[in-house]
């Protein structure tokens, strides 16, 4: 005989963690404050990972890199108020990128909305243009569903930041949770599968192509395509050139690889854009840093545009051929197109990859070795040699992050982690401490610049406090340097507020947070100090003092064609 | 080019805001914008005048159908469409103009829903053509207010004949 069972009401705050459990979550970032309280409350007992940041915007930088790094979605959690508002800038750096993100802030009971309540802030309405989607919750019923909602938006399509705004009654109210068998929604219906026959006109494409690129953006990450592109490459013999958001979505060290594109892309890579006469461009957006002078972008080149967002194509750069879905699925089914041998493709490519070889020794990356400065370049590649292209780097934003995305050639996806729509100087390392909680045994690096690691310099007491072991190194040059080019090259060197020569003493400002510092001032100590830094448990700051006087080259001034590069 | 845009949501907090933010963010204009319940509680449409080029249209079009909440986008422009527009316009009228004024009341099939001493008050239905027409035609007569609504857009059916 079977007992009445008595319907368990739960307060939203305990259905909340709850659902997130039902969505595999085991770790937030967070920071509590008053009208939170009630969730940090059920989260003291529960078997959630809760990671307690020093500023809100490094939790939601945490959560970003936690999410790049794995490929899950990166959950944030913070009061309402100053705590939401915190959160923005690191929300507009996952919407730009297209990283799947929850974030959930505390919000004033909801009989005191729009009252100017103490600690009020209108976050859906601050956030509305850098989220995907964002939800006000205001009855505990809805809890559970919206959860479930926000995760499935966040993650599938293109991804992005979903926030869901709680307040406090709806927390402590209570109901008997339901959740659905499946979430479905009408209104929001991505296309997974491309056009089979815009599928075979592409192999056909590519067939009659002599100088074809094909361009590798973050899109090829976020579908985890790399083996499929691989795949594509080897077949068809075409060489390939990455976005900064598709490093390592085709292995660096390959061939085939022409580097970067773009502002600050290597000199065969911008060219063989320019000279291209097909372009199969997977999961990449067409960016003005890409671009150049749009009018003069690959005018002779036609071009193929994979996408699964459908706005994406043809937004700057018109598509010859569009193709929406998801990579990794469009080119398994462009694969067995160009997979038979009825093309030999070495064959038919060998005048073209002659040409981009030529480009690739006529100008490679270079800059000159000094006895008495350590050049900002060498630590870079340093760090790839003795990390073996293995590591998670993580960078923040100027020549620091372009000198790593040209000098580290990275071969895995899922190992480059930057703010590349944004350009959130500050979010290497937080991002870094949200990648090494994804992978606890991996090297994690965030190499910075004396500018941006001041930013959210606070989080080095998480890294600290959680034991993570996260490698700093600040290339520190005295200067906000990737702005002092630009004043040298375009304003005369009138540099305006960028000399940063009034800094603090990096290694002792490690210590004063419980972390390792280490100083290396001349060429020959750069190697034994990033290996003791990699060999030292714990977190570690490295202050670097680099040469103020490099600048990244190749450059593409802005609103200039790709082809007008200044060199060294 | 001036294109209607018909835009069927979830009737769901924020809608409204999320797709006039689209516009004024990405810098699109907005000429007139009318929104209600459909026969279905929970979806509303939205009829949307907006004018550009046909990329621009392109990427409003597609801009609105990334929203989460837009079902279904419809450019109505070029189709074979019913549209409808109200305006209420108060006109000066004084005993010299009062004849002329009925008389263009009832060339127009206007209604006259308010009179003073020194004003009427046209009420007038009908596509963007012809709320115009009157509009310039009452010009030299003084009018005092126009309030104009957004456009209503249904497309004109296509049942099979015979």
């Amino acid at each position: 005989m079977s007992a009445k069972s008595t319907p368990v009401k739960k307060s939203g705050a305990e259905i909340l963690i709850e659902s997130l459990i039902r969505e595999n979550v085991t770790h937030l970032f967070g920071y509590p404050g008053g009208v939170i309280l009630g969730v940090y409350d059920v989260l003291f007992s529960s078997p959630l990972q809760h990671l307690f940041v020093r500023h809100e915007q490094g939790g939601v930088h945490a959560a970003d890199g936690y999410a790049r790094a794995s490929g899950r979605p990166g959950v944030a959690l913070v009061t309402s108020g100053p705590g939401a508002t915190n959160a923005v800038t690191g929300i507009a750096t996952a919407y730009m990128d297209s990283i799947p993100l929850v974030i959930l802030t505390g919000q004033v009971p909801t009989q005191l909305i729009g009252n100017d309540a103490f600690q009020e802030a209108d976050i859906v309405g601050i956030t509305r243009p850098c989220v995907k989607h964002s939800y006000l919750v205001k009855d505990v019923k809805d809890v559970a569903e919206t959860i479930q909602e926000a995760f499935y938006i966040a993650t599938t399509g293109r991804p992005g930041p979903v926030l869901v705004d709680l307040p406090k009654d709806v927390l402590t109210n209570k109901t008997e949770p339901r959740w659905r068998e499946k979430i479905e929604l009408r209104s929001y219906n991505p296309t997974y599968k491309g056009h089979p026959k815009q599928i075979q006109r592409a192999a056909e494409m590519l067939a009659e192509a002599e100088r074809p690129v094909v361009l590798v953006g973050g899109g090829v990450i976020a579908s985890n395509a790399a083996e499929e592109t691989l795949e594509l490459i080897q077949a068809t013999r075409v060489p390939v050139t990455c976005t900064l958001m598709g490093l390592g979505g085709f292995p660096g060290t390959h061939e085939l690889s022409l580097g970067m594109l773009g502002m600050h892309g290597t000199y065969a890579a911008n060219l063989a854009i320019s000279h291209a006469d097909l372009i199969l461009a997977l999961g990449a957006r067409f960016d003005d840093r890409v671009t150049g002078k749009v009018d003069e972008f690959a005018t002779g080149a036609k071009i193929i545009q994979v996408d699964i967002d459908p706005t994406s194509i043809s937004k700057n750069v018109r598509a010859h051929l569009p193709i929406v879905g998801d990579v990794k699925n469009v080119l398994r089914d462009l694969l067995p197109h160009v997979r038979p041998g009825k093309t030999d493709w070495q064959a038919k490519h060998q005048p073209w990859l002659t040409q981009v070889r030529d480009w690739q020794t006529e100008q490679p990356l270079s800059y000159k070795l000094d006895a008495k400065t350590i050049k900002p370049q060498y630590v870079v590649e340093k760090i790839w040699e003795l990390s073996r292209g293995e590591a998670i780097i993580c960078t923040e934003v100027g020549q620091n992050q372009m000198w790593t995305a040209q000098f580290y050639k990275f071969a895995h996806p899922r190992s480059f982690i930057t703010s590349g729509g944004l350009g959130t100087m500050g979010f290497g390392l937080p991002a870094a401490i949200g990648a090494q909680v994804a992978f606890p045994d991996r090297l994690v690096v965030d190499i910075a610049g004396d500018g941006s690691i001041q930013m959210n310099i606070q989080e080095m007491m998480t890294a600290v406090q959680y034991r993570l072991p996260v490698k700093v190194v600040i290339l520190n040059n005295g200067f906000l340097c990737m702005v002092r080019q630009w004043q040298e090259l375009f304003y005369d060197k009138r540099y305006s507020s960028t000399c940063l020569s009034c800094a603090p003493d990096f290694v002792k400002l490690a210590e004063a947070y419980g972390a390792t510092g280490l100083r290396a001032t001349r060429p020959e100590e750069v190697v034994p100090t990033l290996e003791r830094a990699f060999a030292t448990p714990g977190p570690v700051m490295v202050d670097m003092r680099v040469s103020p006087e490099e600048n990244v080259y190749p450059m593409v001034p802005a609103g200039a064609s790709l082809k007008k590069m200044i060199l060294i | 080019m001036r294109h209607t845009i018909s835009v069927l949501v979830e009737n769901k907090f924020g809608v409204l805001a999320r797709v006039a933010g689209l516009f004024s963010g990405r810098g699109f204009n907005i000429d007139s914008l009318s929104v209600a319940e459909t026969q279905d509680p929970t979806a509303s449409r939205m009829t949307i005048v907006t004018r550009g080029d046909d990329q621009i249209v392109e990427q409003i079009t597609k801009q609105l159908n990334k929203l989460i909440n837009v079902i279904k986008v419809t450019d109505f422009t070029g189709e074979d469409v019913v549209q409808r527009e109200l305006a209420l316009v108060r006109v000066h009228a004084s005993p010299e103009n009062r004849a002329e004024l009925l008389g263009i009341v009832d060339i127009f099939r206007c209604k006259v829903v308010d009179v003073s001493p020194r004003s009427y008050t046209l009420e007038v239905t009908g596509d963007q053509n012809k709320i115009e027409a009157l509009l310039e035609i009452l010009q030299p007569l003084g009018i005092k207010e126009v309030v104009r609504s957004g456009r209503a857009a249904i497309a004109r059916a296509r049942d099979s004949r015979g």
